[in-house]
């Protein structure tokens, strides 16, 4: 656990400034997110298996506006919080946001493609690696249009309805899921009628979902999600030029063409 | 300000995936799955999720009720308990002990239920028990 330890300073010095630290304690045998007060608490500090964080951070900036946070994040939480301050979601001015490179180990695990933060910290405790090709995407985009039809009926046949995948995304903060709503998702019905549940999902993570792949690690019955969303990030990317959770300042490809409409005057 | 998760066991079934309470300024607002619990794998199902929502509920009994006049009224332990077992004598007497049936619940402890059983057969002396996590 090389990274453990300078990630117990860096948190230390954070908790002499700031109000708390958001980070993983490892306690009674488990893994969870914890508000970090005091030094003394810092034994406990741990590294994995990552949470959504940033959903964490949400829900205690909402009930404590004013408060000064620090947040431990990966590369895929860092690209998250960025889609989640562009909807007002979170308030970055108010957190310090401590970054944890992924292991090789942990990339090849997600096969991501940016396994580091660095987009809104200059701090950085472990060493970066390399990203890591998708080849369940390249697999996936050589297959043809019915082969592929096929393959995701029988992935969403799995289905239990555990709303799992909805529960665990730090980018589902709607009050109101259409998911749960019978004019869009036929309620009493398991696995829930395809395609609505899964696509009304899918497509409501255009120009949001980093591929952080807490969906595809809560779902019980082990359908391949971050890869039908990678997929859809690749098209964003292709088709708008927008990569997700890149930068700060990019408009996400959904809001853009409302905002110019509204310059027309509608 | 406080945030953390406190570990516990799924009271819907008895597969007993472990899952965290999320305990925000003393109020439970959420569960987390346990990711490094070997019986779950941190996956969950829809009762798992929502494993808390009884907690803070508004319909959630936290006294003791008497029925009378076609009414519940609040009523202390003692009161409670000396009434159940008084009627549950009376029952006992006239029409035998298989005239009782007792449901127990998966949101007791392990420990509870077992006193129930032995409650309900001991001292009942019927073998009229079941529970909701049998369904």
């Amino acid at each position: 656990m090389k990274r453990l330890e300078p990630l117990k300073k860096v948190v230390a010095e954070a908790l002499r400034e700031l109000d708390g630290v958001l980070a993983l304690r490892a306690k009674w045998g488990g893994v969870a997110p914890h508000l970090f007060k005091g030094q003394e608490e810092l034994e406990e500090l741990a590294i994995a298996p990552k949470y959504p964080l940033p959903q964490t951070l949400r829900l205690i900036q909402r009930a404590h506006p004013e408060s000064r946070l620090g947040l431990v994040v990966r590369g895929c939480e860092e690209r998250g919080l960025i889609e989640m301050a562009k909807r007002n979601q979170i308030d970055l001015e108010r957190i310090r946001v401590i970054g944890l490179a992924c292991t090789a180990e942990e990339a090849q695990d997600c096969r991501c493609a940016r396994p580091y933060p660095g987009l809104l910290t200059d701090i950085i405790v472990g060493e970066k690696t390399e990203a890591v090709p998708n080849e369940l995407v390249e697999e996936f985009l050589s297959k043809g249009r019915e082969e592929r039809l096929e393959f995701w009926k029988k992935q969403f046949a799995k289905c239990i309805k555990c709303y799992g995948c909805r529960n665990a995304c730090p980018q589902c903060f709607c009050p109101e899921c259409t998911l749960e709503d019978e004019i869009w998702v036929e309620t009493g019905r398991i696995p829930p009628p395809f395609p609505s549940f899964h696509l009304v999902r899918a497509m409501h993570t255009v120009g949001k979902c980093v591929g952080c792949r807490e969906c595809e690690l809560s779902c019980p019955a082990n359908i391949p999600l971050t890869t039908l969303y990678a997929l859809i990030r690749r098209e964003v990317e292709e088709m708008f030029g927008y990569e997700t959770g890149g930068d700060l300042e990019a408009q996400p490809p959904l809001v853009l063409p409302m905002e110019l409409e509204s310059g027309d005057g509608i | 300000m406080e945030y953390r998760n406190v570990l516990t066991t799924c009271v819907y079934c008895g597969t007993g995936c472990r899952l965290y309470l999320e305990v925000l300024d003393g109020q439970v607002v959420g569960i987390l799955p346990a990711k490094t619990d070997p019986v779950s794998e941190g996956k969950l199902c829809i009762k798992g999720w929502n494993a808390h929502a009884f907690i803070h509920h508004q319909d959630r009994l936290t006294k003791p009720l008497i029925r009378g006049n076609g009414r519940f009224i609040e009523a202390g332990w003692d009161e409670a308990l000396d009434l159940v077992a008084e009627r549950l004598t009376a029952i006992k007497e006239k029409d035998g002990p298989d005239a009782i049936g007792v449901l127990s619940s998966a949101k007791a402890t392990n420990e509870e239920n077992y006193l129930l059983q032995k409650f309900t057969r001991a001292v009942l002396g019927t073998n009229n028990i079941d529970h909701c996590a049998r369904l």
